[in-house]
C-alpha cells in the first residue's frame, strides 16, 4: 500500500489532542485564571472534533488511511459524535463537580480529551496495534481520572481499575498477537482476508478470538469479566463515573463490533456462540445482582452490566442488522445513564455522602426536578415505553429475532421484568416516601440544564426514533 | 376530522398544561383536569357520530409513519369490540376526577397521571399496530403505578410494585410474541410490518400459533385477570385511591379481554379454537371462585375486588365461547362492568372519606344518616347482581346464552356466578347501611353535589343500557359476527369465509344484508 498521508480523517483526535496539550500547558503557565475559560476551550476542541467528524460523512477517498491504520466510514462519524457527546456533558459535569468538592484541578480537562480521543481512535481503528494504542490512551486517562478525588473509595477504585485494567489489555495485546501469528498481519482487512482464504492457522485465529473477545469483555464489563465496575463506578467521581459508563462502553463496543464484524468476519459462525453466551449471562447476572445493591452507583453499575449483555444480545445478529440495533441501543444507553448519574450527582453532594439508596427517600417532595429526571432515567433504563431505552430494546430483540436467538431474546425480557423491580425501588423511595431529614440535593443551575438535555433526548428519542435511526442505518455498513 | 387522535392527544394537552402552570391551587389543578376529560368526552360522542354502525371493519382509521424503516406506524382505527371502551373511557374518567376531592397532596400531579392514563388507555383500545399497542398498553402501568404507590392507603406500595411487576412479566410474553410476528412478516412478504392488517394474513404454522396464542394470551390474562392469574388485583384495588380504584376497575381491566378478542382471536383463529374450552374452564373457575372469596371479605373494597375477578370471567367466557350472542354480550359486559363497578367503587370511596374504614363490621345503619349514598351503592350492587332493567343485566345473559350454546356444562356453572353475586353484593349493603344507627356517625354528611354530578350520569346510563342496549349492540354486533365467522371458518377449514373478512378491513364494506344478528336482547333466540 502507498503510505500517503491523510490526515482529514483523523482530524477529530488530532483536535482533541491538541486541545487537550493547550489546556494541559496553559494551566501551568497562565495562572490564576478563572477554569471557567478552560472548561470552555476543552468544549472548544470537543465541538471542533465534532465538527471534523461530521465533515467526514461523505468522504470518498481511501476506506482506510494512515497505511491501513485509520477506517473511515459512517460508522465512525456516528461513533465519534456520540463520544464526544458524552464529552461534552462529562466535562461539564465535571466542572461542576470538582468545584463543588473543591477539589478543582486543571489536569481534569485535558484528561477528559485525551481519554475522548482513546475512545474515537478505538472506534476507527482498523488495525489491531492502532486499536490497542487507542485502548491504552483511553484507560490511562481514566485510571488517573478516577483517582481523581481524594476520598479513599476513588483511591481503591482507581488501583481495582488498573490492575484489572492491565490484565485485560495484556489479553487483549496477546489476542493480537495471536492473531498476527495465524495471519501474517495486524490489519483488520488482511486478517479477514488469511482467515477467508484459509491462508492462516485456524487454531490461532481462533485463539485470537477468544483472547481478544475477553479483552474487550472487560471493557464493556460483560460477565465473567465484570468485577471492576461495580468498584470503579462507586469510587469515580459521580462526574467521571457518568462519563466513563457512557463513554467507554460506546467506544469499547464499537471497536468490538468492528473487530469481530472485519477482521473475524469470516469466523462469525465460531465468535457468534461466544457473543450470545457472554449477552446471556451478564443480561442475567447483572438484572439479578443489582437487586441486592443499597448504593445507587453499585446498582447503575451492575445495570449497566445487563445492558451490556443487551447490547452483546443485538450482536448475536451479524452484519448489518446487528451492528445498527446494537448501534441504537448505544446511543439509547449513553443518554440514559448519563443522565442518571448527573442527577445521582446532583443528589450526592459534596464529598458523595449520599449514594445511598436511602437517599433517595422522599425526593420528590424535597426536589422534585431531580425525582421527575431521575424516573425518566430509570424508566428508559428498565425499558418502559415511551422511553428511548424501550426502543432499542426492541431493535435489539428484533435483531437477535432475525439471528434466530429468540432464547436470548426470552432471556432477555424475563430479565427485564427482573430488571424493573430495582430500578422501580428507586421510584417508590422517591414518590411513595415521606422526606426524612436530610439536605437538600444540589441546587445549582448549571448542571441541572445539562442534565435536561439527556432526559430530553430519552423522551424525544422515544417518541420519534426515527429521527436517528435513518442515520444509524446508513452508517451499519464497515467499510474495509 | 381525526377524531382519534383528537382522543388520544387531547388528555396529553392536558398534562402538559398542568406541568407548565405553576402553582395552581388544588381546585384549579382539578377544575383544568376536568374540563379536559369533559373535553375528551364531547370528542368521543362526536366520534361515535362519525361511527358507522353497519361496517364490521376498522373505521376512523388514521396512519402515520412512525419509523418507517421498521415498518411501524402511528395507525389507529375503532371498530365494534373498541367504540364503546372508547366512550367507557372518555366518560369514566371525569367521573374519576371528581372522586378526588378527598386527595390533598400533590394533587396537580395526580390530576396529571390521571390524564396520562386516559391517554394510554384510550391509546391501547384505539391502535391497530402491534408494537404502538404495546406503547400504550406498557406506558400506562407507570402512571397508575404512581398512583397507587403515591395516593393509595396501607400496603399502597407493595400493592403499587406486585401490579407492576405482575403486568410487566405477563407483558414480557407479549413483546416477544410481537417481535417473533414482526420478524415472521420480514421472512413472508419480505417487508417488516406491525400492522394487524398485514399479520392476519401470515401463515403460521399449527405450533407456532400454539406458542404465540399462549404468550398473547398470557399478558391479557394478567390484565383481566383471569384466574389463576388475579392476585395482583386485590391488593391494587383495595389500596389504591379511589379514582384509581375507579380507573382499574373500569377502565384497565378491559385491556385485558380486549386484546383477546383483538389479537388472539383475530391473528391466532386456530390456536383459539384450541384452547378455547380451556380458557372457558379457567374463566368458570374464575368466576365461581371470585365470588366465592368475595363472600368471605369483610373490606368493601376488597369484596368489590374480587367481585371483579368474578365479572371479568363472564367476559372471558363469552370471548372464547365463540357463538355471536356470547361475544357481543363479553363486549356489552366489559361496558357495563365498568360503568357498574366504577359506581361502587366511587360509592365506597364517598363512604370512606366520611367514616375513614372499609370494614364492613365497623359500618352498618348508615342507611339512615346517608340514604342517598345508600340508594348509590344499592342501585349499583343491584346492577352488579344483575338485575334485569339494569345494564348488567344484558351483558350477563347474552353471555349465557351463548354459552350454553356452546358448552352446556360450562354455562351452567357460570350461572352460578349470578346467584353467588346476589348473595354477597346484598350482604355488603346489608352490613353497611343496615343495622342500628350508630351513635358516633350521626352527623355525617350526606351525598354533595359535586358527587351527585358523578353519580347521576352513571345511573342514567345504568338505566339506558339496562333498558335499551340496542342502541349499542347495533354497533358491536357487526364486528363480533365478524370476528366469530372468521374463527370458526378457520376452524371448519373452510375457504369461502376469509375472503369476505378480509374485504371487511376495508372502510366502504358493506356486509350484505340479513347476514347479521338483530340486536336486542329481546330479539335473541336460543335455538
Amino acid at each position: 500500500m502507498n503510505p500517503t498521508v491523510e490526515l482529514a480523517p483523523i482530524a477529530p483526535e488530532l483536535i482533541l489532542v491538541g486541545a487537550a496539550i493547550v489546556v494541559l500547558l496553559g494551566g501551568v503557565i497562565v495562572r490564576g485564571v478563572d477554569r471557567l475559560v478552560w472548561l470552555f476551550a476543552s468544549l472548544a476542541g470537543v465541538a471542533g472534533a465534532a465538527t471534523a467528524s461530521v465533515l467526514l460523512w461523505d468522504w470518498d477517498g481511501e476506506l482506510t488511511v494512515l497505511a491501513g491504520s485509520v477506517a473511515v466510514d459512517r460508522f465512525g462519524v456516528v461513533v465519534r459524535l456520540i463520544v464526544l457527546g458524552v464529552a461534552a456533558i462529562g466535562l461539564l459535569y465535571g466542572h461542576h463537580y470538582l468545584e463543588r468538592s473543591g477539589e478543582a484541578r486543571i489536569e481534569f480537562y485535558p484528561l477528559v480529551l485525551f481519554a475522548t480521543a482513546g475512545m474515537t481512535l478505538f472506534a476507527v481503528s482498523a488495525d489491531l496495534i492502532v486499536a490497542f494504542l487507542a485502548l491504552e490512551i483511553l484507560s490511562l486517562s481514566l485510571y488517573v481520572l478516577t483517582g481523581l478525588s481524594r476520598r479513599l473509595g476513588s483511591v481503591e477504585g482507581a488501583m481495582k481499575y488498573f490492575l484489572l485494567g492491565a490484565f485485560s489489555s495484556a489479553f487483549f495485546l496477546f489476542g493480537v498477537a495471536m492473531a498476527y501469528g495465524a495471519t501474517g498481519s495486524t490489519s483488520l482487512a488482511a486478517v479477514a482476508d488469511a482467515l477467508a482464504g484459509q491462508t492462516g492457522s485456524m487454531a490461532l485465529g481462533l485463539t485470537a478470538v477468544g483472547l481478544l473477545a475477553v479483552g474487550f469483555a472487560f471493557k464493556v464489563s460483560a460477565v465473567p469479566f465484570h468485577m471492576w465496575t461495580p468498584d470503579v463506578y462507586q469510587g469515580a467521581p459521580t462526574a467521571v463515573t457518568a462519563f466513563m459508563a457512557a463513554g467507554t462502553k460506546v467506544a469499547a463496543f464499537a471497536a468490538l463490533m468492528r473487530v469481530f464484524n472485519v477482521a473475524f468476519q469470516p469466523l462469525t459462525w465460531d465468535w457468534q456462540p461466544i457473543v450470545w453466551a457472554l449477552a446471556a449471562i451478564s443480561i442475567v447476572a447483572g438484572s439479578v445482582l443489582a437487586i441486592a445493591q443499597t448504593d445507587i452507583k453499585r446498582m447503575l453499575a451492575y445495570s449497566s452490566i445487563s445492558h451490556a449483555g443487551f447490547v452483546l444480545t443485538g450482536l448475536t445478529a451479524p452484519g448489518e442488522t446487528g451492528i445498527a440495533s446494537a448501534l441504537f441501543y448505544l446511543v439509547a444507553y449513553a443518554v440514559t445513564v448519563i443522565g442518571a448519574f448527573g442527577v445521582v450527582m446532583l443528589v450526592s453532594g459534596r464529598g458523595e455522602q449520599r449514594t445511598s439508596l436511602s437517599s433517595y427517600t422522599g425526593l420528590a417532595a424535597r426536589s422534585p426536578f431531580a425525582a421527575a429526571l431521575l424516573t425518566v432515567f430509570l424508566l428508559s433504563l428498565a425499558g418502559i415505553p415511551p422511553t428511548v431505552g424501550f426502543v432499542a430494546k426492541v431493535s435489539v430483540f428484533s435483531a437477535a429475532m432475525e439471528a434466530g436467538a429468540w432464547s436470548l431474546v426470552l432471556i432477555g425480557v424475563l430479565a427485564s421484568v427482573v430488571a424493573a423491580f430495582f430500578y422501580l425501588r428507586v421510584i417508590v423511595l422517591m414518590y411513595m416516601r415521606e422526606p426524612e431529614e436530610g439536605t437538600e440535593p444540589d441546587p445549582s443551575l448549571l448542571p441541572r440544564l445539562t442534565i435536561a438535555v439527556p432526559a430530553l433526548a430519552v423522551l424525544v428519542l422515544g417518541l420519534f426514533p426515527g429521527l436517528v435511526i435513518g442515520f444509524l442505518d446508513s452508517a451499519a455498513v464497515l467499510r474495509w | 376530522m381525526p377524531w382519534l387522535t383528537a382522543l388520544i392527544v387531547l388528555p396529553l394537552v392536558g398534562v402538559v398544561a398542568l406541568a407548565v402552570w405553576r402553582g395552581p391551587s388544588d381546585a384549579q389543578a382539578r377544575a383544568v383536569a376536568l374540563v379536559v376529560a369533559l373535553a375528551d368526552l364531547v370528542v368521543a360522542l362526536g366520534m361515535v357520530g362519525a361511527f358507522d354502525p353497519q361496517s364490521s371493519g376498522y373505521q376512523l382509521v388514521e396512519q402515520v409513519d412512525w419509523v418507517a424503516s421498521l415498518g411501524l406506524s402511528y395507525l389507529v382505527g375503532v371498530d365494534g369490540f373498541s367504540v364503546w371502551l372508547v366512550v367507557l373511557t372518555a366518560f369514566m374518567t371525569p367521573i374519576a376526577i371528581l372522586s378526588t376531592w378527598g386527595i390533598t397532596s400533590r394533587v396537580r400531579l395526580f390530576m396529571a397521571l390521571t390524564l396520562l392514563l386516559e391517554t394510554c388507555i384510550l391509546g391501547s383500545f384505539l391502535a391497530l399496530d402491534l408494537l404502538l399497542f404495546f406503547v400504550f398498553f406498557e406506558a400506562l402501568l407507570v402512571p397508575m403505578f404512581l398512583m397507587i404507590g403515591g395516593w393509595g392507603s396501607g400496603r399502597r406500595v407493595y400493592a403499587a410494585v406486585k401490579f407492576f411487576l405482575f403486568t410487566m412479566a405477563g407483558s414480557a410474553f407479549l413483546l416477544i410474541g410481537i417481535v417473533y410476528l414482526w420478524f415472521q412478516t420480514v421472512e413472508q412478504f419480505s417487508r417488516g410490518s406491525f400492522d394487524i392488517r398485514v399479520i392476519e394474513q401470515l401463515s403460521l404454522g399449527t405450533g407456532t400459533q400454539r406458542w404465540l396464542f399462549v404468550g398473547f394470551f398470557t399478558a391479557f390474562a394478567v390484565k383481566v385477570p383471569l384466574f389463576p392469574l388475579h392476585t395482583w388485583l386485590p391488593d391494587a384495588h383495595t389500596e389504591a385511591p379511589t379514582a384509581g380504584s375507579i380507573v382499574l376497575a373500569a377502565l384497565l381491566l378491559k385491556a385485558g379481554p380486549y386484546g383477546m378478542l383483538r389479537f388472539n382471536l383475530d391473528l391466532f383463529p386456530e390456536a383459539s379454537v384450541t384452547f378455547a374450552d380451556a380458557i372457558g374452564v379457567l374463566a368458570v373457575i374464575g368466576i365461581v371462585y371470585g365470588a366465592v372469596v368475595a363472600m368471605m371479605q369483610s373490606d368493601v373494597k376488597r369484596l368489590v375486588a374480587y367481585s371483579s375477578v368474578s365479572h371479568m370471567g363472564f367476559v372471558v367466557l363469552g370471548i372464547f365461547m365463540l357463538t355471536p350472542e356470547s361475544s357481543s354480550g363479553a363486549v356489552l359486559q366489559m361496558v357495563n362492568h365498568g360503568l357498574s363497578t366504577g359506581l361502587l367503587f366511587f360509592a365506597i370511596g364517598m363512604l370512606y372519606e366520611r367514616t375513614h374504614t372499609r370494614d364492613m363490621g365497623e359500618m352498618g345503619g348508615l342507611a339512615t344518616i346517608t340514604p342517598w349514598i345508600a340508594a348509590t351503592f344499592l342501585i349499583a350492587s343491584l346492577s352488579s347482581i344483575g338485575l334485569p332493567g339494569l345494564n348488567n343485566f344484558v351483558g350477563e345473559f347474552l353471555v349465557i346464552l351463548g354459552s350454553f350454546d356452546a358448552n352446556r356444562w360450562l354455562g351452567g356453572v357460570a350461572v352460578a356466578g349470578v346467584v353467588l353475586a346476589a348473595i354477597y353484593m346484598l350482604w355488603a349493603y346489608q352490613k353497611t347501611f343496615h343495622g342500628p344507627e350508630p351513635e358516633e356517625r350521626r352527623g355525617l354528611l350526606d351525598i354533595v353535589p359535586h358527587e351527585v354530578a358523578a353519580v347521576v350520569p352513571v345511573l342514567a346510563v345504568m338505566l339506558v343500557l339496562g333498558v335499551y342496549p340496542k342502541v349499542a349492540l347495533d354497533r358491536i354486533n357487526p364486528s363480533t359476527e365478524g370476528i366469530v365467522n372468521w374463527v370458526s371458518s378457520v376452524a371448519e377449514g373452510q375457504e369461502g369465509l376469509p375472503g369476505g373478512l378480509r374485504a371487511a378491513i376495508q372502510d366502504d364494506y358493506v356486509p350484505p344484508p340479513g347476514s347479521l344478528v338483530a340486536a336486542g336482547p329481546s330479539d335473541e333466540v336460543s335455538p
